[in-house]
């Protein structure tokens, strides 16, 4: 019994990092219909600089140097996915399917670089040694990262909530999501919405995958290890409802627990290894096949 | 009012991009008879040149760093019959992205079902190369129609994202090695006891390069006729306006699920040919979301839409790629300054940067480029006349 709470608890935190990324993903798609295939870049690019600054930090530097960590990662993200966007997103505006490409070309490009300069092995983050340990609850023994995980899903979607919904800027966007020709005709500029939105996106990707490193790859990452979670992220997104961010927490939460529920008790147990994934693309053919357009679907298509 | 010449100077920006996307989206429907008369003869020329290279000890210096530099050498064959064999694929995804506009990342799950079946077939249960071959082409199928008909539930995006999951899930699949039968990720070397002879062995690349070459014009033929049939009117129509091919009383679903299993089936013919040509099945060499980008990126360097411009994407993405890895082991590489040295060792760099240029630059492709340059033609000649 403890060992299925545990396990359950351990599928939670894995979709709060899904929602993490979902979440950006979704805010890009509600606000400019674009999906971007470049967010795993972000992701990997965040997981890089926190490591950068990791490897100065003896111990990790204990909890602020973790936050500090997790601070460069969440830069890192919004600087780059700010800069895709006024560099390559903005000169394409009206033509969906080529930001769609160019987000592919963005992709492969730093993937490249950082296959190049860094090497196909995985690279090793430096984290405080008590978040590699365990607490123990009652029978129960739950692993810190486990907590880490849980914290920063509920802090951005709480955070996220508040800003779109008491913020002007995030009035902005709702709007925007709405209907975009109408603030324009408002004389709004959404173009810095876009901008905004990128970076917001990419500062949760950035996290994301600092922490996805810590949490679940035994504090590795590699070079690809953003594309791979990226495809997680879009079946959240797909299931969630695209363009809901309530769907996307929804779907984080039920994608998480699926995937490591049927990994420990098909995979773990019987030796079927990719148990886990393949469940969850299963779950994503169910859903489509019951409510094609998600469980929230704000939007469709 | 106006001038006459300024506001045609306005207008005509627009206007050319609007008859650029016309012509390069709508080649051969649009053409007239003598237009695609010239392409069937353009077609077949280049077709018969490249069947005759194959005789051409032609010394061509550089044609590819660290091969021997003739034309017709091993090396030289063997990457322009993966380029054939590559074109044929990115053909077959044409009739999907180019020609019915569904971005689909499954068509790497299809170009893996006919190397993996086959593969399996022969080397695994020992059954006959043909009988291996029908059972991957009838596997390719069935499996087309039925996530087809499951990821044709949702559209635009939506879409491309339940494909890139499917394929990612058949990536995962082989990589589980299910009862020994794919051997995971160190792939499966094909027994080569039960082939046709004329098709083993390095001494017979000739013949291998002929086969990818016919299976090349195998594909364009079979796409060039759906393209231009009445189906393939629909298609370029779902294209442009879906909602409006439902108004006028046609029902998109089932022509959608045509291109798609018409577009997965030459995927997986293509499958076949890698295999006798490489002779392994790896899941990251023929499964991965990468090949996946690859093939979209082949399709949009070379032109959407215009079949010959996804061959020629095909030709210039996989020969490039072969001739980066090639560059990079060569000694006056490691001249170079670390950083730009150490990413350019990565094809993926460079062909993505290019591809990025094309996106912002270029987005007709090469194709577009052709019409481009032939209306600035057109123009100046006009200009002549008056």
């Amino acid at each position: 019994m403890s060992t299925f709470t545990a396990i359950l608890i351990s599928g939670i935190a894995l979709g709060a990092i899904y929602f993490l990324v979902a979440s950006g993903l979704s805010l890009i798609y509600g606000l400019m219909d674009i999906l971007n295939f470049a967010h795993g870049a972000f992701l990997t690019i965040g997981a890089y600089a926190g490591l950068e600054l990791s490897l100065h930090l003896a111990d990790g530097g204990g909890l602020i140097g973790f936050l500090a960590v997790l601070l460069v990662a969440a830069v890192a993200g919004a600087a780059v996915a700010a800069a895709a966007e006024v560099l390559l997103i903005r000169p394409l505006y009206g033509r969906p399917v080529s930001q769609i490409l160019i987000t592919i070309g963005l992709d492969l490009v730093v993937v490249g670089f950082l296959l190049g300069v860094f090497g196909s092995d995985s690279r090793q983050i430096v984290v405080p040694i008590w978040l590699t340990r365990a607490t123990h609850v009652g029978s129960l023994s739950i692993p810190n990262g486990d907590f880490a995980g849980l914290a920063a899903g509920a802090l951005v979607y709480a955070g996220l909530g508040l800003f779109l919904k008491h913020t002007r800027f995030g009035l902005v966007i709702r709007a925007g999501a709405e209907n975009r020709e109408m603030v324009q005709a408002l004389g709004i500029d959404v173009s810095k919405a876009f901008t905004f939105v990128f970076g917001l996106g990419g500062a949760a990707a950035g996290v994301a995958g600092l922490l996805y490193a810590v949490v679940f790859s035994g504090s590795l990452v590699g070079p690809t290890q953003g594309d791979q979670l990226l495809i997680f992220a879009f079946i959240v997104v797909v299931i969630g409802g695209l363009g809901s961010i309530r769907g996307s927490a929804i779907a984080g939460i039920v994608v998480g627990l699926v995937q490591v529920v049927s990994q420990f008790y098909l995979g773990s147990k019987s030796g079927w290894a990719e148990a886990g994934d393949i469940s969850v693309v299963i779950l994503l053919a169910l859903v489509l096949s019951l409510r094609p357009g998600g469980l929230a679907g704000a939007k469709q298509g | 009012m106006s001038s006459p010449a300024r506001s045609r100077s306005d207008t005509s920006p627009a206007l050319t991009e609007v008859v650029v996307s016309r012509l390069s989206a709508h080649s051969g429907a649009a053409g007239s008879a003598p237009r695609s008369k010239l392409g069937r003869g353009a077609v077949l020329g280049v077709l018969a040149l490249l069947a005759l290279l194959p005789f051409a000890g032609i010394r061509i210096p550089g044609v590819l760093p660290s091969v021997v530099p003739v034309l017709n050498s091993i090396g030289m064959l063997e990457v322009l019959a993966l380029c054939f064999v590559f074109g044929s694929v990115a053909l077959g995804y044409d009739v999907l992205f180019g020609y019915t506009g569904l971005l689909s990342f499954a068509q790497v799950l299809y170009f893996a079902i006919g190397v993996y079946v086959t593969d399996i077939a022969v080397t695994v249960w020992h059954w006959p190369f043909l009988a291996a071959v029908v059972l991957a082409l009838a596997s390719a199928f069935v499996v087309a129609v039925l996530l087809g008909a499951i990821a044709l539930r949702v559209r635009g995006i939506a879409f491309t994202m339940v494909t890139l999951a499917f394929a990612q899930a058949g990536y995962y699949l082989i990589n589980d090695n299910p009862h020994n039968l794919t051997s995971g990720q160190t792939g499966l070397v094909m027994a080569t006891s039960r082939l046709p002879a004329i098709l083993v062995g390095v001494d017979h690349t000739r013949e291998l390069y002929w086969l990818a070459l016919a299976y090349l014009a195998f594909a364009y033929l079979v796409v060039w006729v759906a393209t231009e049939s009445v189906t393939g009117r629909v298609w370029q129509a779902i294209r442009e306006n879906e909602q409006r091919v439902s108004v006028i009383g046609l029902h998109p679903a089932p022509f959608k699920l045509a291109s798609f299993v018409l577009g997965s089936m030459v995927a997986a013919g293509g499958g076949v040919v890698y295999l006798l040509l490489i002779g392994t099945a790896a899941p990251d060499a023929v499964a991965s979301a990468t090949l996946s980008v690859s093939l979209i990126a082949m399709v949009v360097l070379g032109g959407l839409g215009t079949r010959w411009g996804a061959v020629l994407g095909a030709f210039v993405y996989v020969y490039l790629q072969q001739y980066l890895v090639k560059l990079a082991q060569e000694p006056s590489f490691a001249q170079l300054p670390v950083v730009a040295r150490d990413a350019l060792s990565q094809p993926q760099f460079l062909l993505g940067l290019i591809f990025i240029l094309f996106v912002l630059f270029l987005p007709g492709g090469l194709a577009g480029l052709g019409v481009r340059m032939a209306i600035r033609r057109h123009r100046r000649s006009e200009g002549n006349a008056a």
